[in-house]
């Protein structure tokens, strides 16, 4: 027998190999009911659709890129540029006082990036020196102190996830829905790591009185802002000088902002330079011409500072439609001053039927929660809706329900369910249900 | 004493020092002798530190090992905020006149001639009487709560971007004036310490302190609710959407 040449040999076996792989392929089409021209002529139309659009599928550069170093400081990708804070020309009174609001519909998790956090100032951002800088604490204390940034980090610290709310989120939609994006809805909404001093550390280092029950926090900003901090909220309090692993951002408070995790953004006084213990609030005009709850007999509630059990719908949303039938996922957050989020449920139908959501981990106490479902979309119009429960058993409320308790002229803690109305076309639109 | 927390594990580890030392010399008279001494010697010790550790600072209490002691002159220069009953307010005083003028420099260019406001610039009078009408207008007159609070705004907020920037008198003629053009005080009105808490504003008693409501919801699951209608829907368009300085066309 010869021996067969080492071509002649390749050549049977691939045969072979060949047709064991049609027998195959004609095995499971046969099992499976889709033929093979259907499959091939789908292929070809996506295959067209993608040349139409001028896609391809190879769009590797395979190239040199930007060499190591060359962006000291990182910024996102060319692409993210729309994936910005964005402002309302109408909303506030000056270009000082005023707010810009955080993408939430390019977010994902739960952080919100360090320089796509909300602002909103009382008097524009101050150029802060921090080596001349000190924080001042007097007022009932045994030994009022002066502490520079050195002394702040030798004491302990800490470092804890928290959201940072305005007490103004949501304020625009309380007669009607006005603004059919959720940048402008809910975008008074940031979540931070944020690191610093205990309060209580610094209080305890100044000797505090038992008498002491306010304590007043004062900015070094052109409003030098101040705000009265009641002492049951203390404990948690930190003097932040860092948010997501870096020094804070000028907008959030450089060099020092005080955090009390849970409250009404404005509580959480930036560029913290002075704080003063005494036995009454001081009832600023920032706690009571303003940040003051305004109801329907013309008296206004005090010191109204948890924020709310709250949650909103940040995928599909009036920024984000559904791009195709099918598969869907569906995203959002949610939040409560009073602690952690036991549960998230979302209604398809506008409040008739609900089912739970998927809590993502972590969920923290006082902290963004990100919830996800999947669902199936045939194109037909959905009214979505998300309802947040936190541990405490509060249930946030639809927007009727809000009003047996809350007035619609009291602008700022609207913490009602939101409705998103997905239409045929898979766009989004902001609408309020009776 | 001393409060840091850096300083408190020392005390035990001198108590222990102290245990072992009375051990040593328990049973001879003449050891409470040196007892006696020891301890004054060891309470010299520890006050030495901590005067080292306060520095300059004596007479007064003792600094702890981090940050400084602010002087009563310090804390002066700081404290510049003026309660409801008028604690805190500086010495000085202004009438309804030089505040006029002082209005008129400083503060009609923005709002108004007239206190009327302009634009989105809040107005610095009128609404009396809308809080619980169609259009609430919330003013220095209709709305805020006492009146050592408008100096405190002032001197601190305003003109706007310049904190403490006009001298207590010019703030006391300011709101002599507002309040004058509000019709909360007459004419020959001097604003002080003295006055302002005295002044009776007109929702003096319009703001309701803690504990307050919570708004409820209710967690059902299965048909919680009839069919929904649609009753209003946001304009698909968003206007004057900024980034930066430019203005976004949709
Ligand atoms: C450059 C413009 C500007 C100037 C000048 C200015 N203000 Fe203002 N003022 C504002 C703005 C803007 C606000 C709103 C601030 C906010 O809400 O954060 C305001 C708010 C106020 C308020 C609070 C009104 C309310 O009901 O809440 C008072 C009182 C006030 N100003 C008094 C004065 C006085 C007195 C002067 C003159 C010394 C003055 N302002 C000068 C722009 C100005």
């Amino acid at each position: 027998m010869p021996v067969p040449s080492r071509r002649a040999w390749l050549k049977t076996m691939l045969a072979g190999v060949a047709g064991a792989l049609a027998g195959g392929v004609a095995a499971v089409r046969s099992a499976t009911s889709a033929s093979a021209a259907d499959s091939a002529s789908t292929a070809a139309s996506a295959a067209a659709a993608r040349a139409a659009r001028g896609t391809k599928l190879e769009h590797a550069p395979f190239r040199p890129g930007m060499p190591v170093g060359a962006r000291p400081y990182g910024l996102p990708a060319e692409a993210q540029q729309h994936v910005v804070r964005r402002w309302l020309k109408w909303m506030l009174p000056s270009r000082l006082t005023n707010a810009s609001f955080t993408p939430l519909a390019e977010l994902e998790g739960i952080i919100t990036p360090n320089g796509l956090v909300f602002e909103r100032h009382h008097a524009g951002v101050p150029a802060i020196d921090p080596a001349r800088f000190s924080l001042a604490v007097h007022g009932l204390v045994e030994r009022p102190l002066a502490l520079s940034l050195d002394d702040l980090k030798r004491l302990p610290s800490v470092s804890r996830i928290h959201f940072l709310e305005c007490a103004g989120n949501n304020s625009l939609n309380w007669q009607r829905p006005a603004v059919n994006a959720v940048q402008f809805t809910h975008g008074l909404l940031s979540c931070c790591e944020w690191t610093g001093v205990p309060l209580m550390e610094v209080l305890r280092l100044c000797g505090v009185s038992d008498r002491a029950q306010w304590l007043l926090a004062e900015g070094a900003d052109g409003a030098a802002y101040a705000r009265s901090v009641p002492r049951a909220l203390w404990d948690e309090a930190i003097i932040a000088f860092a948010q997501n692993g870096e020094a804070l951002r000028p907008e959030q408070g450089f060099p020092l902002r005080l955090i009390v995790p849970g409250t009404e953004g404005s509580l959480n006084v930036k560029w913290l330079h002075r704080l003063k213990t005494g036995d009454e609030p001081w009832l600023t005009r920032e706690e009571t011409a303003r940040y003051a709850d305004l109801q329907d007999d013309g008296r206004a509630r005090l010191f109204t500072l948890v924020q709310e059990v709250n949650s909103v719908i940040t995928l599909p949303c009036p920024e984000k439609p559904l791009k195709g039938h099918g598969r869907q996922r569906l995203s959002g957050i949610a939040w409560s001053g009073h602690g952690r989020i036991a549960a998230v449920d979302v209604s398809f139908d506008g409040g008739v039927n609900w089912q739970p959501a998927r809590l993502e981990e972590p969920v923290l106490p006082k902290c963004l929660t990100r919830f996800s479902l999947p669902f199936e979309w045939k194109g037909e119009e959905l009214l979505l809706q998300s309802r947040a429960v936190d541990e405490k058993g509060n249930v946030q409320p639809t927007h009727d329900e809000m009003l047996k308790v809350k007035s619609a002229r009291q602008v700022y803690h609207n913490n009602a369910i939101t409705t998103w109305r997905v239409l045929n076309s898979g766009e989004v639109r902001h609408v309020r249900l009776a | 004493m001393c409060g840091s927390p850096e300083h408190q594990p020392a005390q035990p580890r001198q108590q222990g020092r102290l245990r072992t030392l009375t051990a040593a010399f328990a049973g001879a008279l003449w050891a409470w002798l040196a007892m006696a001494l020891l301890l004054a010697g060891l309470a010299f010790v520890i006050v030495s530190a901590q005067a080292a550790r306060a520095g300059e600072q004596t007479g007064g209490p003792q600094a702890p090992d981090i940050g400084q002691m602010l002087t009563p002159a310090e804390i002066a220069a700081l404290d510049r905020d003026a309660r409801p009953d008028g604690a805190g307010l500086p010495a000085g005083a202004g009438n309804v006149a030089q505040g006029e003028d002082l209005y008129a420099t400083h503060c009609a260019a923005c709002h108004g001639e007239f206190a009327e406001g302009q634009g989105r610039i809040p107005a610095l009078l009128g609404g009396e009487g809308s809080l619980n009408g169609e259009a609430p207008m919330r003013t220095i007159g209709s709305y805020w709560p006492h009146a050592p609070g408008v100096f405190d705004y002032i001197h601190r907020a305003m003109p706007e971007g310049h904190a403490f920037s006009l001298k207590a008198e010019e703030v006391y003629a300011l709101v002599a004036y507002l309040l004058h053009i509000n019709g909360i005080v007459e004419d020959d009105f001097i604003a002080s310490a003295r006055t302002l808490p005295r002044v009776m504003m007109p929702n003096r008693n319009g703001f309701i302190r803690p504990p307050h409501p919570v708004a409820k919801g209710r967690r059902c699951m299965r048909n919680c609710r009839p069919a929904p209608d649609i009753s209003a829907e946001a304009p698909a368009q968003m206007e004057g959407v900024m980034i930066g300085e430019e203005e976004q066309t949709p």
